[in-house]
């Protein structure tokens, strides 16, 4: 049967087909967006084969090049001959690559472009090693001899791999000992300065009270000198580790000839890529996948992990939170429940919504004007003479940056708890009274936990925008690298007015203000999806959180 | 006495089934209301309500939609308070003293005067926690009394037998007549010396209201019950006395077996024979 057009849009259907396709194509960009990040961040991790070429500059001057191919493309043959490239008569194309060649203090930088038609004589080396190193990139060439105290106590044999386990017995050992320092450096001797700098600020409070009798001084000179004799060992220690990291070292060659003498103790780790099995590649896959969620970074942000900035966003998340829900749902339950409903009322509601649409970048700069500046300022000011003129709560730091994102989520919670408190029956409210309860005791016995879920809803909405909130941030206490992680084991354990990374600003900043950006590249996808992660972990705990309240606060469903 | 409760249809040549002659006059009273009138902003809802509400009997207040039944009912337990723009003139007197007095503890009179409302409102509680909220909130934690309490309040409402085994899952999995016992056993379980009932049985399927009928007749001896309801047949069975209300003010108020049998005024009758209403 024929339906005239006319019809058809009666009917409804083209509606239908617009929102269905329109959620297809949402889907399809939230997948797609998922997808890209999730291949070019997480294939980094991947061990590349390492691949030489001969690769010919000009007519005689041929280098032999070692590394990884990191990106493939075609230009036009026109685009070379601008740049004064010769390309041979009849060619359209050109393929170009990029290589990742490493060894920058060798050839000045990591990357290289070349013209597929300048690279011959591709091989595959089974030996070429790959190494990571503390500092200056990655290294890729080949095994020659270990030196001991500077002498020479092992070669490697021409075309063998005999010297490959005890170079990674050594890098083992090395990482224990690197491991044990780290341990020594930020947990013990840590704990000592941190200690040290208690007592200076003891002694300055003494000073500025006047207290600062002799048998006071005296005390403080006493356990003074008490850390400072434990520091005195300790750093005997550290420095005999650090003697024995530095004796032996790695001979190696690069692909163009050239040697180079590198300490162990340098090394993070030396893995042949093309003598790897796929079971070993995945192993190192997942290594250096969990050393890039738990480890410290590196070189500029660029290597190494991105834990603390996990680890900042997540605790800034969480103090927000925790600082946003009484705020929110005390000025609901006052809105909903106490204040007359008239005038001011409605000026508040309205008050409350524009502040859901003041750009974020204004809630930094209030944050810092009126939390770091002006509240900061002043609790140093009486808490904290003694560490004048440095500050201490009078500096961006974790406590006014959860403030200011707690200020700039209060809307949403506000206004999904009203929400709430308007969906409970008006005969459940009754019933309490009925029964004697004051309208405080209806509140918190009925009334708030019935209204729980829609309180999480909007704690859900919090967490959401705040996550992904990097531009006010950058004002009240985010930074590039933070010494310190906002927690750790000296008391009061959470130091609320430290400075802290976060997963929105390191995009940023090893996006688009590293030095090195082709290293960066797969680290800001990778880091990337790492906020994603995060920001579902924290939603989809405080959405199953809901779920149970609704379960246990079922409204009455008549 | 009660053969009739167990027929939910009666004719109005039934209804003589009281043996006990009621008089008015010889009843304590429990609740003595003298002159209310009561205004929701300008339009006034109940008229110059004088009636004296004996204790320990059933007393329904019947009459058409709006007449102010409910009105009247919750101004006993100061309901009408949580209605904005409310005003109330005359006076409330339970036990002599005025609950409109100044300084009177509402949530204690609350507590004194107990109330069903016309939905079952169970909390979204363990049926437990349900009969022992009026207690927690008067602070008696005590678990024993609590259990005592609770046990007692369930028997008294005619739930025991069935909620025993499942006292501490949710009340809301309970079905519409089960909850609406559950409410009256949470009220009664703070002891309440009247019951105010708002057409208890109004939201529930005949064999439910069989149930809180029967229920009503036995909680009889303990307290003083009012109930409200548009339902004739079930004010004839269940109370002792009726008050016929028609636009704000109180028509007629005697026995039950006087006012359906015999009234006085010509508005009552044409009410209960159908004539309006």
């Amino acid at each position: 049967m024929q339906i005239s057009l006319k019809d058809w849009i009666r009917s409804g259907s083209p509606w239908i087909w617009l929102s269905a396709s329109a959620v297809a194509i949402s889907v399809v960009l939230v997948l797609g967006l998922l997808g890209i990040i999730a291949s070019r961040g997480l294939v980094h991790f991947w061990p590349a084969t390492l691949q030489e070429y001969t690769y010919t500059q000009a007519q005689d001057l041929k280098i032999q090049v070692l590394g990884e191919q990191v990106q493939r493309e075609q230009v036009t043959a026109e685009q070379i001959r601008n740049s004064g490239i010769a390309v041979p008569e009849g060619m359209e194309l050109l393929g170009r690559q990029l290589i990742k060649v490493g060894n920058r203090e060798v050839y000045g930088s990591d990357f290289r472009w070349a013209l597929e038609n300048q690279l011959s004589n591709l091989d595959y080396p089974t030996y070429a090693t790959s190494f990571e190193r503390y500092e200056q990139g990655n290294f890729y060439g080949f095994i020659l001899s270990i030196k001991e105290n500077g002498q020479i106590t092992a070669q490697q044999e021409k075309g063998s791999n005999q010297l490959w386990a005890s170079v990674i017995e050594r890098i083992q050992q090395t990482d224990l000992i690197h491991t044990k320092i780290k341990a020594l450096e930020k947990g013990e001797i840590g704990a000592i300065n941190y200690k040290l700098e208690q007592l200076r600020l003891d002694e300055r409070r003494l000073v500025l009270k006047g207290d600062d009798t002799p048998e006071n001084l005296a005390k403080l000179n006493a356990k003074k000198a008490e850390q400072q004799a434990k520091y005195a060992l300790l750093e005997a220690e550290l420095r005999a580790l650090y003697k024995t990291l530095s004796t032996a070292s790695l001979v190696v060659i690069t692909a163009d000839g050239q040697t180079k003498e590198i300490n162990f103790s340098k090394i993070v780790r030396a893995y042949q890529p093309n003598n790897m099995s796929l079971t070993q590649k995945t192993s190192h896959y997942f290594t250096k996948l969990w050393e890039f969620v738990s480890d410290d970074p590196r070189e500029a942000n660029t290597e190494g992990g991105i834990f603390p900035a996990i680890f900042g966003t997540v605790m800034m998340v969480l103090i927000m939170s925790v600082l946003v829900t009484p705020f929110g749902v005390i000025t609901a339950v006052y809105l909903r429940e106490y204040a007359r409903q008239g005038f001011i009322t409605r000026v508040i509601r309205i008050a409350v919504n524009n502040l859901a649409s003041v750009p974020s970048i204004v809630y930094g700069v209030f944050g810092l004007g009126f939390f770091v500046y002006f509240i900061g300022g002043n609790l140093d000011k009486i808490f904290y003479p003694e560490a004048a003129p440095a500050p201490t709560f009078g500096t961006p730091g974790l406590l006014w940056a959860s403030l200011t994102l707690a200020l700039l989520t209060l809307p949403v919670v506000i206004v999904a708890t009203e929400e709430g408190l308007s969906r409970i029956p008006r005969t459940v409210r009754e019933g309490s009274l009925a029964l004697g309860a004051t309208k405080l005791e209806t509140l918190w016995r009925i009334i708030i936990p019935m209204a729980s879920p829609a309180m999480m809803t909007g704690v859900i909405l919090a967490v959401a925008r705040a996550a992904g909130e990097v531009a006010p941030l950058m004002l009240v206490g985010v930074v590039k690298l933070a010494p310190n992680l906002p927690m750790d084991m000296n008391a009061p354990f959470l130091h609320l007015e430290r400075k802290f990374m976060h997963l929105g600003f390191h995009i940023y900043d090893v996006g688009f203000q590293s030095p090195n950006v082709e290293a960066a590249r797969p680290l800001v996808y990778a880091t990337a999806l790492m906020l994603v992660v995060v920001i579902a972990v924290l939603n989809i705990t405080a959405i199953s959180l809901r779920n149970r309240l609704r379960e246990k606060y079922r409204a009455l469903d008549m | 006495m009660n053969n009739t409760t167990t027929a939910p249809a009666i004719k109005m040549a039934d209804l003589g089934r009281n043996s006990q002659q009621l008089n008015l006059a010889q009843e304590t009273t429990s609740i003595d209301v003298q002159n209310m009138n009561l205004y929701y902003g300008t339009s006034q809802a109940l008229k110059d309500v004088t009636l004296q509400i004996p204790k320990q009997r059933v007393t329904a207040f019947i009459g058409p939609s709006g007449c102010g039944k409910s009105t009247l009912l919750r101004s006993f337990n100061r309901m009408n308070d949580l209605v904005d723009g409310v005003r109330i003139e005359g006076e409330v007197n339970i036990d002599k003293q005025n609950i409109y007095a100044k300084g009177v503890d509402v949530a204690d009179l609350r507590r004194r005067v107990g109330m069903v409302f016309q939905k079952p409102n169970p909390f979204p509680k363990s049926i437990y926690e349900n009969v022992a909220y009026g207690l927690r909130i008067q602070g008696i934690n005590n678990k024993r009394l609590l259990d005592e309490t609770v046990e007692w309040a369930l028997k008294s409402a005619a739930l025991w037998d069935e909620t025993k085994d499942r006292l501490h899952e949710s009340a809301l999995g309970m079905s519409g007549g089960q909850q609406q016992r559950l409410v009256i056993a949470r009220t009664i379980a703070i002891k309440p010396e009247i019951l105010l009932l708002d057409e208890p049985a109004s939201a529930l399927d005949p064999i439910s209201t069989l149930k809180i009928e029967e229920l009503i007749h036995n909680l009889k001896d303990k307290f003083t019950i009012i109930i409200v309801t548009h339902n004739m047949q079930q004010a004839a069975r269940v109370s002792d006395y009726t008050a016929f209300m028609y636009l704000g003010k109180v028509i007629e108020f005697d026995s039950t077996d006087k006012l359906f049998t015999n009234p006085n005024q010509k508005q009552t009758e044409d009410y209960i024979t159908g004539r309006y209403g």
